[in-house]
């Protein structure tokens, strides 16, 4: 067919000819090959990049109405969620897409532990997402401060008051970051501004380099092999598929069932019972009254809870800033020779394991008042923490590991494993009394299913 | 599903208000009880209004959404002299409230956010005679807490039950002590009106937005379900 150059074309190929959109377009999307078998855990980069989109549009329509103002900032943040037009969804979406940025990036980094994503060639994306997660919570933290609620108020406070636990520079240092002796209008202002304009730009670009660096070296795939080795006759890797239009068709489906579990906390939930927005927090700033308990919104308090748990102040911030160096050292701590967790041996699914149990746990820890047994707990659990990273250069080597294919594996579907999971349904609510057979509840299938769950999981920890 | 999500945000909010040894009163919340809503408003600018404000929201919205006629809130609800645009303003100067109170009463917008309905439904039923206090009240809720009782004619006189236990004394109950104005059963509809208001004025969009939310979710499905279908056209060669 031969197509008469129309004026619109015709525009569009003096702009091709300038500029390679085509170029990049294919580099990245559809000449951008990915591995075939990605699953569940691979849905969180996507993910991360649509709440950051959400995190910009509803930022900038808050941005219209909030006022940066000590005096004003508080009332403000009312006003939008009382006169703007449409004010609070903005608002609920902005509140709720910080928690749901948190979820999402630590889903995203968890994926990076289970299947070796961090190691040898993708180091440096490690890196630059380690420093993505770094200029997140910089972006979290000063972002809470501006509705100028008590928790927002003592929350910052308590947190710049770290930095005065550095010897010799300290107080000085408190001092410049707060622009005041105390949490003020000055340091209201100054976080406004790198909040909304600084980190979100520095986001940006690591952003864009974190991409870059993983289509330099490829994508990583829950088999952790690599697909280039194998490539069919025009140089394309035979495990591999365009990521357009493949992975923007699949990624569709991941952000609809994210909007799902989205929408229903903005419109059914969106404090979440004090963990998205907290009580404390409806009350305005005040410097003469501190809250009995301060607590940081549940996000940090895996990293609070090992600061808390550390006698010495100082010694609590080294402790709270090594948590996070601790993790970009990871691909040259962790010396096992493969990837995933599929062919890994069962000291490391352990360990991990364990080490998942101690992060949910001082996140909790983080959450409640000081006392005696939680303390111990939450040292115990910080013990865990660092023990997970910092043997690991001994405890990997020791690992059994299982042959890796050369190709990756493809496991079933969901769908198709629904006559499985119809199966087992079957085996706990079937119930057969002579003859016919009718629903209830099967005790001796049900013990079954159980012995059967447990063997899996002990075999799969092996 | 509303009963599930409830269920799940209680289990979340347990442990968040527990104080002292008294435990809180379940208050009965329904937004969609405009009489109860329209009685509360009544209530508050009657009896809360004179010291506290709730400087976040207007006559006209309170109007509008508790579907009220303007003229009858003008009338029968907001005090002489408010006007329709005009926020719940209190009527007592910030001055004179430092020197009657010490400090200036809080703004009440977002009690119910900050507190809770439970809380303040069991603070406000929670005083009790105290000679020692400044306004012989005290309360089983918030222990020497600043405010005189409001209510107290409604309710009458409540006296205290403590339990020795060595030094420590603890509260464990109330008991009447002269009859007031209202009923036990009445007063207690009357205070649930009051945290039903209270509750509303704290975020008066949240009946709307659940109601939204419905339309949202089942958009989203339908839309869930196209995108799962295309997804299956298109990976069908991926094996």
């Amino acid at each position: 067919m031969n197509l008469k150059p129309t004026r619109l074309r015709m525009c569009g190929n003096w702009v091709l000819d300038r500029f390679p959109l085509a170029q990049v377009w294919n580099e990245h999307m559809a000449h951008y090959y990915a591995p075939k078998n990605f699953n569940f855990w691979y849905f969180f980069g996507s993910l991360a990049l649509l709440v950051l989109v959400n995190q910009f549009v509803t930022g900038i329509l808050l941005t219209m109405n909030y006022k940066p103002d000590a005096k004003f900032a508080f009332d403000s943040v009312e006003y939008i969620m009382r006169d703007v037009n449409w004010g609070w969804l903005v608002r609920y979406m902005h509140s709720t897409g910080a928690s749901a940025f948190f979820i999402v990036i630590y889903l995203h980094m968890f994926r990076g532990l289970l299947y070796g994503s961090f190691k040898q060639p993708r180091e440096l994306i490690w890196i630059f997402g380690m420093l993505l997660f770094v200029a997140l919570m910089a972006e979290a933290f000063m972002g809470y401060l501006l509705p100028w609620g008590q928790m927002s108020y003592w929350g910052a406070q308590v947190i710049i008051s770290l930095f005065s636990a550095i010897p010799v520079v300290g107080d000085d240092l408190a001092l410049w970051i707060r622009g005041d002796y105390v949490i003020s209008d000055a340091t209201l202002n100054r976080f406004f501004a790198f909040h909304v304009i600084a980190v979100p730009l520095v986001l940006v670009l690591l952003v864009f380099m974190h991409i870059v660096a993983l289509h330099e070296v490829g994508s990583n795939n829950p088999d952790g092999v690599n697909i280039k080795k194998s490539k069919d006759p025009w140089g394309h890797p035979t495990d591999g598929i365009p990521f357009h239009p493949y992975y923007t068709v699949k990624d569709v489906v991941g952000v609809a069932v994210f909007m799902i579990f989205f929408a229903t906390v903005i419109f059914y939930m969106p404090e979440m019972g004090g963990y998205f927005l907290e009580h404390a927090n409806f009350i305005p700033a005040d410097p003469m009254k501190t809250p009995e308990h301060i607590a940081p919104v549940w996000y940090f308090t895996p990293f609070y809870s090992i600061l808390r748990a550390i006698p010495d102040k100082f010694a609590g911030v080294i402790g709270m800033g090594g948590s996070i160096v601790v993790l970009f050292l990871l691909p040259w701590l962790d010396r096992g020779k493969v990837k995933s967790i599929r062919y890994r041996g069962g000291i490391y699914k352990k360990a991990l394991m364990l080490f998942v149990v101690s992060f949910i746990a001082l996140g909790y820890l983080g959450t409640q008042p000081v006392t005696p047994l939680a303390t111990t707990m939450a040292r115990i659990f910080t013990a865990y923490y660092f023990g997970f990273f910092l043997l690991m250069p001994i405890y990997t080597r020791w690992e059994k590991l299982k042959p890796v294919p050369s190709h990756i594996t493809m496991q079933p579907t969901l769908e198709e494993r629904i006559p499985e999971i119809k199966a087992v349904f079957d085996e706990v609510t079937l119930v057969t009394e002579g003859e016919n057979t009718k629903r209830g509840f099967n005790q001796t299938g049900a013990k079954n299913v159980l012995i059967r769950t447990a063997k899996n999981l002990k075999e799969s920890l092996d | 599903m509303k009963k599930l999500l409830s269920l799940l945000l209680f289990s979340l909010s347990l442990n968040v208000f527990a104080s002292g040894g008294v435990t809180l009163q379940d208050a009965d919340v329904d937004l969609s009880d405009k009489v109860s809503l329209q009685r509360g408003a009544k209530h508050f600018v009657t009896y809360c209004l004179g010291c506290h404000s709730a400087k976040q929201i207007r006559y006209l919205r309170i109007a509008n959404d508790l579907g009220l006629d303007e003229k009858h809130v003008l009338a029968d609800i907001a005090p002489e002299g408010a006007g329709i645009y005009d926020q719940l303003h209190t009527a007592m100067n910030k001055h004179d409230a430092e020197k009657w109170f010490g400090t200036q009463p809080p703004d009440l917008s977002l009690i119910a956010r900050s507190r809770g309905a439970d809380w303040l439904y069991s603070y406000l039923k929670g005083f009790y005679t105290d000679k020692n206090r400044p306004f012989g009240v005290n309360n089983a809720i918030f222990e020497d807490v600043g405010m005189p009782n409001p209510l107290w004619q409604l309710q009458g006189e409540q006296k205290p039950v403590f339990e020795m236990d060595g030094e420590k004394k603890t509260l464990t109950k109330l008991i009447k002590g002269s009859e007031g104005t209202m009923s036990e059963k009445e007063f207690d509809t009357a205070v649930n009106d009051l945290v039903n208001f209270l509750v509303y004025v704290g975020e008066p969009v949240q009946l709307e937005r659940q109601q939204m939310g419905k339309y949202v979710l089942f958009f989203l499905l339908i839309f869930l379900a196209i995108s799962y279908l295309l997804k299956k056209e298109y990976w069908k060669d991926v094996h």
